[in-house]
């Protein structure tokens, strides 16, 4: 994760954050699924540090972790409907 | 409550304008099948819903079609880039520009404008789940539609993400209805509406 560019890092927390959105859902319907539940844990370690790292060094994700600075970051970084999204 | 993260669920980069595929993308916006009506139906089914594994599921579907929503709003946005008079009126979408210039309003392919008509919330768990399955396969059959009709790969991509989800999410929905008809009375289902007849002794 240390060697990743922003696009890279983006591209992987898309990836892990999918992997979440999907065992939800399954656990949702399958509340005691011991492997889904153990793969959600073990994805969501890996996301947060992925989210922490993005944060720190490329911006925030949400408006509840922004490094103010002086000035209002949330809005300084592309939309994510934006090409340059 | 709902917290909004900044990225896409599955990324959208449209590097060809067309504005006559954006007016029929749009559909999956604001008309009858869409993620905007999916992400309402659902939203709204959830209160009533006496399984809180259920009322989950509703929950969870309901604001991944949020962001579904999002991607399809973001396709559109891309296709409108850089248009000139000359491209609006020959590519046929002068009608939606008249009104909306290249701003993001909530209608069907056919113009009809996006409404709670689309949907149900029948405040009866047997009935809602069944109209969360067909609400599905109405999405499905729209994005395979939508698949005969383009050919670029940019846009192929996302679109083929979305048909994908709403498969995943029927599967979803199949299930809660099979937990939901386990905790009925096994003799007669239909014989009350657990989120009216028995108050607060379902869950």
């Amino acid at each position: 994760m240390a060697q990743m560019n922003q696009k890279q890092l983006m591209q992987y927390i898309n990836e892990v954050s999918f992997g979440i959105d999907e065992l939800a859902l399954f656990l949702d319907t399958h509340p005691m699924d011991q492997k889904a539940l153990d793969y959600y844990e073990h994805l969501r370690v890996l996301r947060k540090k992925a989210v922490d790292a993005y944060t720190k060094h490329f911006g925030p994700l949400t408006y509840r972790d922004v490094e103010t600075c002086d000035y209002w970051t949330w809005v300084q970084t592309p939309w994510p409907w934006e090409m340059e999204g | 409550m709902w917290t909004y993260e900044k990225r896409l669920q599955y990324p959208v980069k449209i590097k060809n304008p067309d504005p006559a595929m954006a007016k029929i993308i749009i559909t999956q916006f604001g008309g009858p099948d869409g993620e905007l009506a999916a992400s309402m139906r659902y939203l709204s089914q959830r209160y009533s819903m006496p399984f809180r594994d259920i009322a989950g599921l509703l929950t969870d579907i309901g604001t991944e079609e949020l962001a579904h929503m999002e991607m399809i709003c973001a396709i559109v946005h891309q296709l409108t880039r850089n248009l000139t008079p000359e491209e609006i009126k020959c590519q046929g979408f002068a009608d939606y520009y008249v009104d909306h210039t290249v701003g993001l309003w909530p209608q069907a392919a056919s113009g009809t404008p996006f409404s709670a008509t689309v949907f149900q919330s029948k405040g009866d768990a047997i009935t809602d789940l069944h109209e969360d399955l067909a609400a599905e396969q109405k999405a499905r059959t729209t994005y395979d539609n939508i698949l005969r009709l383009i050919k670029d790969p940019d846009i192929v991509d996302p679109i083929r993400f979305l048909r994908e989800r709403e498969i995943v999410h029927y599967q979803r929905f199949g299930e809660g209805l099979r937990r939901v008809q386990e905790r009925l009375d096994s003799k007669n289902f239909y014989a009350f509406n657990p989120e009216f007849d028995c108050s607060s002794s379902c869950k």
